[in-house]
């Protein structure tokens, strides 16, 4: 595909940014200025202003000794980089690949955009009509080259659009300051009479690279479609992405669902074409005041199922302010994975791990965002019992060793175990009785011990000698003591678990 | 002979009324029952019902450890051939390994984990109507009458079995569950001289159950399965014998 670039410039951006704020500086001449060397310096003038001779670079005293109703505002140069971003952002609806190119500027790859605004003429006039209604004074030009776009859109005096082929005839007539050149290489240019990019164009390569460096022969080259020059896209751009531009803005949940459900049915024939499910999925909507909403879903096992999806999306669509209305929807697909394929069972048998419905079902529990955790426990190569399980990773993973009931274990375990009183007879019998939260047990049956060590090289601390006991009223209980008789602690024993 | 007709003529329409509130005759799959012996004549049909629900009242923490033991000894039943069950609750305290001297493999059990108990009994819902399980477990404080119908009306078109366990409920109202159990700890049964703890002992109390018959009986558990005492401790009275409960 025939690779496309545009370049928009702000020519006033810091300017424009405080008449939008402020409608009544659309009227009068203005500057934002910084300090310099203790002197307020202008950074930036509105048109009003630059009309009446003042520019960047000029001292605030000498512009307001000739106008003196200059407006000084001070410049936040942080706010103006924040403000271009988030333009950049705005401008993702044109084209996915959109990059930042400070001070001023935003670059954008647009291959195979433009066709869908019907050309590349009309895409440019959307794009640039847009920004001057909101208040930016804005050059724009499309190229085949990032070089040659930023060069037309700030220099050119033909026309926005260069076709393919014609960058070198594109850039001919401009200055060398449109290659994007340091200021050192420029004026070294000036001062040897070279005023257009024509008059060293066609110079041999050697003789430009020992007086001007390799900067100025990189540029060339990029600008004349040489060499590749690559864009640092604001956001990357997920491989997995469909986009569904609406006709009118719209604001009800039923078009918002009309809207996902043909993105989904677009993506899913694509994903299951390939054999391949999503794992987490995320609508964009890209509102006509240019905020963007976002709802994101995740599933447990990949699937292409476009139901599955769209109910999982249906739970959250109420998330969605659509405010005045959505113009843009973007559905990506960042986590792919390969799809099992399903088989049919050939008789009937009870549904297991593996049934899409199970992971369906968990997908929904999850997908509602109140907090829910699902957890499946694998057992663990410990002896200690907090460590004997953990959780599995997925719903397929395998116990890697057996569980085992060799030794009795409770069905309820504490999370920590609780503090209880006891009588028991050295050096290691069972108790005779325990007190647990202000009731005595006198028991009448008992195991044990059964010696737990710590595993030093985890934790440090007592061992546990765990017994099984069961009380007067047949009630089962885990209790151990934590440590030998003989040091002096109060609190020794505790109870751990409930037996069935 | 006409009062043999007569008889013969309402038994017939029992059996039509039991099919017609969703106690089919069970299917050949699930055409085994539960090993509980005689527990399972209190039940219509003398069978366990599956794909309903059932309620488990538990008013002590060491009750709740016997019921879960217990519950763990019906799922052992009911996720024959791979099945898997959804535990649901506020917190887990359940541990796992003691599921496996129950004959259940833990890691078939999902547990799903809520911050409160109206979503627990939205996750049960959800999960109650989905075809993908043999069991959902699931831990609660109160149900009422309508939350109850929900969940059967839920099992109704999915099949899979419900069991509620309602820890120290502040208010035992009348429910849509097809059976309302207690099951308190009994001292462990042991050969005689011998030392230690013996497999464990319950007394499975039925509070109320739906067209069948209220009672007591004491049931053990051993590595084939449940162990039901011959006799009942304690039987409805033949009178209370059809009293709608539900």
């Amino acid at each position: 595909m025939e690779r496309r670039f545009a370049s928009i410039w702000f020519r006033h951006l810091s300017t424009d940014r405080m008449a939008i704020r402020q409608p009544e500086l659309r009227e009068v001449p203005f500057v934002m200025a910084t300090p310099v060397h203790g002197r307020m310096v202008v950074s930036a003038a509105n048109i009003l202003a630059e009309s009446q001779g003042v520019s960047a670079g000029m001292v605030v005293a000498d512009a307001k000794a000739f106008l003196p109703g200059l407006e000084v505002i001070d410049d936040q140069p942080a706010w103006t980089g924040k403000l271009l971003r988030s333009l950049g952002l705005w401008c993702i609806r044109y084209t996915p690949v959109v990059a930042v190119d400070p001070p001023d500027g935003l670059l954008l790859d647009i291959s195979g955009c433009a066709h869908l605004w019907k050309g590349e003429r009309a895409y440019l006039t959307d794009i640039v009509s847009r920004l001057r209604n909101r208040g930016y004074d804005v050059r724009m030009a499309i190229a085949p080259t990032v070089g040659t776009a930023w060069a037309v859109a700030r220099f050119g005096k033909k026309g926005p659009i260069v076709e393919g082929g014609g960058e070198r005839e594109a850039l001919m007539h401009l200055p060398p300051l449109a290659l994007r050149l340091e200021s050192t290489v420029q004026e070294r240019m000036h001062k040897l009479g070279m005023r257009t990019v024509g008059s060293f164009m066609g110079m041999p390569r050697a003789a430009l690279r020992r007086r001007f460096g390799d900067q100025l022969l990189l540029r060339l080259r990029q600008a004349l479609g040489q060499e590749d020059e690559y864009l640092l896209p604001l956001k990357p751009v997920p491989p997995y992405t469909e986009r569904l531009p609406s006709l009118e803005p719209i604001r009800t949940a039923a078009g918002i669902e009309i809207a996902l459900r043909q993105l989904l049915e677009t993506l899913c024939e694509r994903l299951s074409g390939e054999g391949k499910g999503l794992r987490t999925a995320i609508l964009k909507c890209c509102r006509i005041d240019g905020r963007t909403v976002q709802i994101g879903i995740g599933t447990s096992r990949a699937t292409a199922s476009v139901s599955h999806i769209f109910n999982l999306f249906a739970l959250k669509i109420s998330q969605i302010e659509p405010a005045l209305g959505i113009e843009l929807f973007i559905l990506e697909a960042p986590r792919i994975e390969d799809i099992d394929p399903v088989q049919e069972a050939l008789w009937e048998t009870a549904p297991g791990l593996s049934s899409p419905e199970l992971a369906e079902l968990l997908d929904r529990l999850t997908g509602k965002g109140t907090g829910c955790t699902v957890h499946r426990y694998l057992p663990d190569a410990h002896h200690w019992p907090e460590r004997s399980i953990r959780p599995a990773v997925s719903l397929s993973e395998k116990p890697p060793i057996p569980w085992t009931d060799d030794r009795p274990r409770p069905t309820r375990l504490l999370a920590s175990p609780e503090p209880i009183d006891v009588t028991a007879p050295i050096p290691d019998y069972p108790p005779m009785l325990f007190r647990y939260r202000g009731e005595v047990h006198s028991i009448k049956k008992a195991e044990g011990p059964e010696r737990i060590e710590r595993e030093w090289w985890v934790d440090s601390g007592e061992h546990r000698d765990y017994y099984y006991v069961e009380d007067h009223k047949g009630q089962r209980y885990w209790i151990f003591r934590s440590g030998h008789y003989g040091d002096d602690r109060a609190r020794q024993w505790f109870l751990h678990g409930f037996f069935a | 002979m006409a009062v043999d007709s007569k008889r013969e003529l309402i038994d017939k329409l029992r059996q039509d009324i039991l099919r017609m509130q969703g106690f089919a005759p069970p299917e050949s799959r699930a055409a085994g029952g539960i090993g509980l012996g005689p527990v399972e004549n209190a039940f219509p049909n003398g069978i366990f019902p599956r794909g309903t629900v059932h309620e488990f009242i538990s008013t002590s923490r060491e009750q709740g450890a016997a019921t879960c033991g217990f519950i763990e000894g019906l799922l052992s039943r009911l996720m024959d051939g791979g099945g898997v069950c959804l535990w649901i609750g506020t917190s887990t305290i359940l541990f796992p390994p003691a599921a496996k001297s129950f004959g259940v493999e833990p890691d078939r059990i999902v547990f799903v984990t809520m911050r409160r108990e109206r979503e627990v009994l939205w996750a049960t819902e959800e999960a109650l109507k989905c075809k993908g399980l043999a069991a959902v477990v699931s831990e609660l404080q109160e149900m009422d009458f309508a939350q109850s119908r929900r969940l059967q009306l839920a099992v109704e078109k999915s099949k899979v079995t419900g069991l509620v366990i309602r820890h120290s409920p502040r208010l035992i109202g009348s429910t849509a569950c097809a059976a309302r159990w207690q099951i308190r700890p009994l001292p462990s049964a042991l050969e005689e001289g011998l030392p230690g703890v013996g497999s464990p002992q319950w007394e499975v109390e039925l509070l109320k159950v739906r067209n069948g018959h209220t009672g007591s009986w004491q049931v053990g558990w051993s590595e084939d399965g449940f162990v039901p005492m011959a006799k009942p401790t304690l039987v409805g009275t033949q009178d209370k014998k059809w009293i709608k409960t539900g």
